[in-house]
Parts: structure tokens; C-alpha cells; sequence
């Protein structure tokens, strides 16, 4: 059960690793070891940012997502694209071209998530108005950001926005919506979340805030791309295209850095975006550092916010100025009405779980920290990671943790050899 | 009985790396499991004395011991020493320059806000020879 707890869609394919030292040093919670010459995740310290996924030469990391061939495991099937999906397209200045296609790949329904988050924008805004006590509130759209705070920052825990985020209320509003169209149970009906991030797919495995995701699938942004764009073409050839769309300038605009906190109409808010910025700015906050002023942050994992998404295809910072040329002409929102008959807030508390904890009673843990800032001394502090390990500090964790030794080092190895030699 | 003793330098008038000796503390408090509320009150009252250390007192050195029941930090500065002690407590009052003021800092509330987050502080100034502060914050 435990490790339910921790699943994460970011995994490696052996086969493809070849030891190399990439994506342990890139990864923002040093979650990665090399051992025995191939990458190991440890799920607990995983938060699902993709960083490794990335930055991998070999292509050996990879995310766990659902195929396009899922979509005949039902009769009825809802296509929910993150507002990230319209900026992957070129030269469009209608989303509907993007959802009709989606329907010409053979989605019975289509459902857009930035519809949801014009949702969740009102009710953010109404939230934070009357919870000034939890100010400042923290994004939890983003679900690496979650996973982030509750093993890192538990004294954050309480600012987070507890409302859905917008791909779950989308899901719900999509399952509704079908079962009232078609009368079918629900079981037979599908919601597949179209993902730039394999974040996702973990908060529809396991989400933070509330017991069960209503997304039956999550789908790779990158994998829908090559026939979405074949589909777009035959749309806008026949010209065939449907009304579908229901999002205005806020909805739209979810899919970039600095979108969320746009759509609450406010001045008093931070946006970061960057897994490395974000952290700079949890560890400021913690410190007390923030002037109490400010009602909220927004903190997207990757730099650009979800259009930098490891499964996206365009380059993050294009997709921005194709969002802002869609929005253009829009209203402010089309999606106004709250739905009362489905849940729209956090069902479960989002707990702490003390990963890095040394482990063992207080005692125990002080001689095991002692025993670390010894073998700092003795760590020449290059982190090198020839060890396998990222930092000298990591490896020195690892050792009073029982998973590696001091001989790990090649210059402790190197200076042990050469006493040896020399006494020979 | 174990305990972990930790070694600060503190560089003064270098505002970009003040925060850098109670972050590392802090990531070695949770690290070894001590509860959130006292890694925060640790944190928050060490950074402040941190930030006090560079701008009053072109640094110095910090030196926190962390037992099974109790976290000691001592800030120890060869600055200009503490005139009005009473009145340095007082929230709201600061000695800071205009140039500091304009960074953020100077609020008058560094030495408040030590007192606030310890479970013990003591000062002991000398004019013209440093100030040390000892905080105490208990483990249980």
C-alpha cells in the first residue's frame, strides 16, 4: 500500500540507461542514483517533474501514460485538452478547428479543461477573499508543486488552494455530461485527459486532496499531435468546423506561466515557474520572508508553466505567443456557470510524508548526522557523481542510510589504493 | 548524549548570501525529523539574527547544537554592539541606514522576532567590541 502512496509515471528503461550522470545532477530532489551502472528513481523522493526526462541523451527515461488504442476500452469516449494543446497548434485563431478535429479522431465528445479552469478561477477568487488567514494561498494545479510541498515543506501545507484543480472538475463536468446525453452507465464512458506533463498521469493514479480521479485516461500530448494535426487539416479543408468551445481570455490563458493568477483579477500575487525557481520561492516563503501583502502564488513545475511540459511538442516560449494571439479576441470568460451537483473542493488533507528523514529515534538520527558531516570532511566536494550519487552530501546521506560506501568516492578509493601501494 | 554541533562564517554587506547558514540548518533539522512548527521557529529566528549579523555587524560566526531536547544557536559578531538593548527589542524600532531600508530590511523587527520564535534568548553587548545572542529553542 505503501507504495501506492508514492507512484510516480516517471520511470527508466534499462535498456536505453547507459550510466551517465545527466539525469541524477538535474533532478531537483536528488531522487536518482547510479547503480551498478544504471539510473534508480527513488520513488519516495520522485515528485514527477520530468527534469530527467528532459535532459536524458539515451532517451531512458520515460513516462507511463495510455495509448490512443485505449480509447476502445469504451463505448463512449470525452477528449479533455489542457489549454496547453492549442498552443502546440500553427496558425490557428479558432480552438474549435483543434476540438472539431479531436472529435475526427474519433473522441465521441470533447470537454475543455480551460472551460473547468474558468471555473476554478471564480472559486479561487472567492476563496481567497474569505480565507485571508491562509494567505497566501499556493497554486495546486500543478501536481509536481503538491508533491513538491508535502515532502519538503510541510510547514506550507496549510496554504494550499484547496479546490480542484481544473482537469478534475472538467472530468467530473464530462462524465455528467455524458451519462445525461447518452444514458449510458458510467463505466462505459471514457475521460481521456490530453497531458503535456506525466505529473498528471500520477494525480489521476493517485491525487493529492481528493480520494478518486474521474480521468479514465491520460493521454501524451505528443502522441495525439501527429493525427490531430492530420485531422485539423481535413477540418479546415472541408471547413466543417463545430461550435465547441466555451473559453474565454482567463481559460485560455491557464495553459502559460502566470495564467492562473491572471484569471484572479488581482495585483497581489507571485507567479514562478522553473522547478529550481519554485523551490527558491517555497524556501523564501517558509523563512517568512514574503511580505504578508501577497493572496497568492502560482508555481508551475516547468519554465513557461504547463506549456513547458516534458509531453508538449512546441517550444515552450512559442506556445506562449501562440496563446496570447488565440486569446486576443476573446471575452474575458464563457464558462460562468458553477455546477453545485459535483464535488469542486478537496475531500482529503494534503499530509506531510518526511521522506529525507534519517530515520531511527532523535538519537539515532544525530549520530547519523554526525556521522555525515564527518564523511563530508573526507569528500574532496566536487561533486562529481562518479559515485552515482549528485552531491558529495548525497552520497553521504546515502551512506548512513546503509545504501552505499565510503569507497563509492573514487578519491577516497584513489587515496585508500596509494596507502596501500605505498605500505607494499 | 548525541549531539550535532554546526560552524557558520558570516560574510557581511553581502545581502545575496544572508539566509545561506539557516537554510542549511533548516534542511538538516528535517532531515533529521524534528517537527515542522520547530523547524520553522528555528529558521525564522536564525534568519533574522543571520540578517541581523550583516547588516549591523559585517558578520560573524554561528554556531548551533542540536541535542535530543534542545536547539542552542549562538550569533556571535565583532560589530559595533547594541546601544539600547531595551529599545532594540522594541518592535518597530531600527538603527538601519536609509540604503538598507530601502532593500527591505530595517523594519525593526530582527531582534523582536528572534525573541518571539526561541524559547530563550540572551544578549550580551559590548559597545565598540560585538554582541552575541544565544536562542534556545526545546524539542519537546
Amino acid at each position: 500500500m505503501g507504495n501506492e502512496k508514492f507512484y510516480t509515471s516517471v520511470h527508466l528503461d534499462e535498456s536505453l540507461c547507459k550510466g551517465c550522470i545527466n539525469c541524477i545532477k538535474r533532478c531537483p530532489t536528488e531522487a536518482i542514483r547510479v547503480r551498478n551502472g544504471k539510473a534508480v528513481i527513488t520513488k519516495e523522493f520522485c515528485i514527477d517533474c520530468g527534469e530527467c526526462i528532459r535532459h536524458c541523451k539515451n532517451h531512458a527515461k520515460l513516462a507511463t501514460h495510455d495509448s490512443l488504442d485505449s480509447m476502445k476500452d469504451f463505448k463512449y469516449t470525452v477528449a479533455l485538452p489542457a489549454p496547453s494543446l492549442y498552443a502546440q497548434v500553427n496558425n490557428i485563431e479558432d480552438v474549435d478547428i483543434v476540438l472539431t478535429a479531436l472529435k475526427r479522431m474519433g473522441f465521441s465528445d470533447v470537454f475543455e479543461v480551460s472551460a473547468a479552469a474558468e471555473i476554478v478561477s471564480s472559486l479561487s477568487r472567492e476563496y481567497i477573499r474569505n480565507h485571508k488567514d491562509q494567505w497566501p494561498l499556493i497554486s495546486t494545479a500543478c501536481p509536481t508543486v503538491t508533491r513538491l510541498i508535502r515532502v519538503r515543506f510541510p510547514n506550507l501545507l496549510e496554504h494550499l488552494l484547496p479546490i480542484l484543480p481544473p482537469m478534475e472538475i472538467a472530468a467530473r463536468m464530462a462524465r455528467k455530461r455524458a451519462m445525461e446525453k447518452t444514458g449510458l452507465p458510467s463505466e462505459d464512458i471514457g475521460i481521456f485527459f490530453i497531458s503535456p506533463c506525466p505529473a498528471k498521469v500520477t494525480s489521476v493514479k493517485f491525487p493529492l486532496g481528493y480520494e478518486k480521479s474521474e480521468v479514465d485516461r491520460v493521454l501524451a500530448m505528443k502522441d495525439v499531435y501527429p493525427g490531430l494535426i492530420q485531422a485539423m487539416k481535413d477540418v479546415v479543408e472541408d471547413g466543417q468546423v463545430e461550435e465547441l468551445s466555451s473559453t474565454g481570455n482567463i481559460g485560455i490563458s491557464w495553459g502559460g506561466s502566470g495564467g492562473e493568477a491572471g484569471g484572479l483579477l488581482t495585483d497581489s500575487y507571485l507567479a514562478a515557474d522553473g522547478i529550481e525557481n519554485v523551490i527558491k520561492v517555497l524556501e523564501d516563503l517558509e523563512d517568512n520572508k514574503f511580505a504578508n501583502t501577497l493572496s497568492f502564488i502560482e508555481l508551475n513545475a516547468c519554465s513557461g508553466g504547463c506549456v513547458g511540459g516534458v509531453l508538449a511538442v512546441e517550444n515552450p516560449f512559442l506556445a506562449k505567443v501562440k496563446l496570447k494571439s488565440l486569446r486576443k479576441y476573446l471575452p474575458i470568460a464563457r464558462t460562468h456557470d458553477t455546477p453545485d451537483d459535483i464535488g469542486l473542493e478537496f475531500t482529503t488533507d494534503v499530509a506531510y510524508e518526511p521522506v529525507f528523514n534519517l530515520g531511527g529515534n532523535m538519537a539515532e538520527r544525530l549520530s547519523k548526522m554526525s556521522q555525515l558531516e564527518e564523511l563530508m570532511e573526507k569528500f574532496p566536494g566536487l561533486d562529481c557523481g562518479s559515485c552515482g550519487a549528485p552531491t558529495c552530501k548525497a552520497l553521504a546521506e546515502d551512506i548512513v542510510r546503509g545504501m552505499a560506501r565510503e569507497t563509492d568516492c573514487i578519491h577516497v578509493l584513489r587515496s585508500y589504493i596509494r596507502k596501500i601501494s605505498d605500505g607494499i | 548524549m548525541s549531539e550535532v554541533k554546526l560552524s557558520y562564517t558570516i560574510s557581511g554587506d553581502d545581502f545575496t548570501r544572508a539566509g545561506e547558514a539557516s537554510g542549511d540548518v533548516k534542511s538538516k533539522l528535517k532531515v533529521l525529523g524534528v517537527s515542522p512548527d520547530i523547524v520553522r521557529k528555528v529558521s525564522i529566528a536564525l534568519y533574522e539574527g543571520e540578517i541581523n549579523m550583516v547588516i549591523h555587524a559585517h558578520g560573524g560566526t554561528i554556531d548551533v547544537t542540536i541535542s535530543e531536547t534542545e536547539i542552542t544557536m549562538v550569533l556571535a559578531d565583532r560589530g559595533p554592539g547594541i546601544e539600547n538593548v531595551e529599545l532594540a527589542m522594541q518592535a518597530g524600532y531600527s538603527t538601519a541606514s536609509e540604503n538598507v531600508r530601502a532593500l527591505g530590511f530595517g523594519a525593526g523587527m530582527g531582534l523582536p522576532n528572534m525573541k518571539k520564535y526561541s524559547d530563550e534568548m540572551s544578549i550580551d553587548t559590548r559597545l565598540g567590541e560585538g554582541t552575541t545572542v544565544t536562542m534556545k529553542v526545546f524539542l519537546q
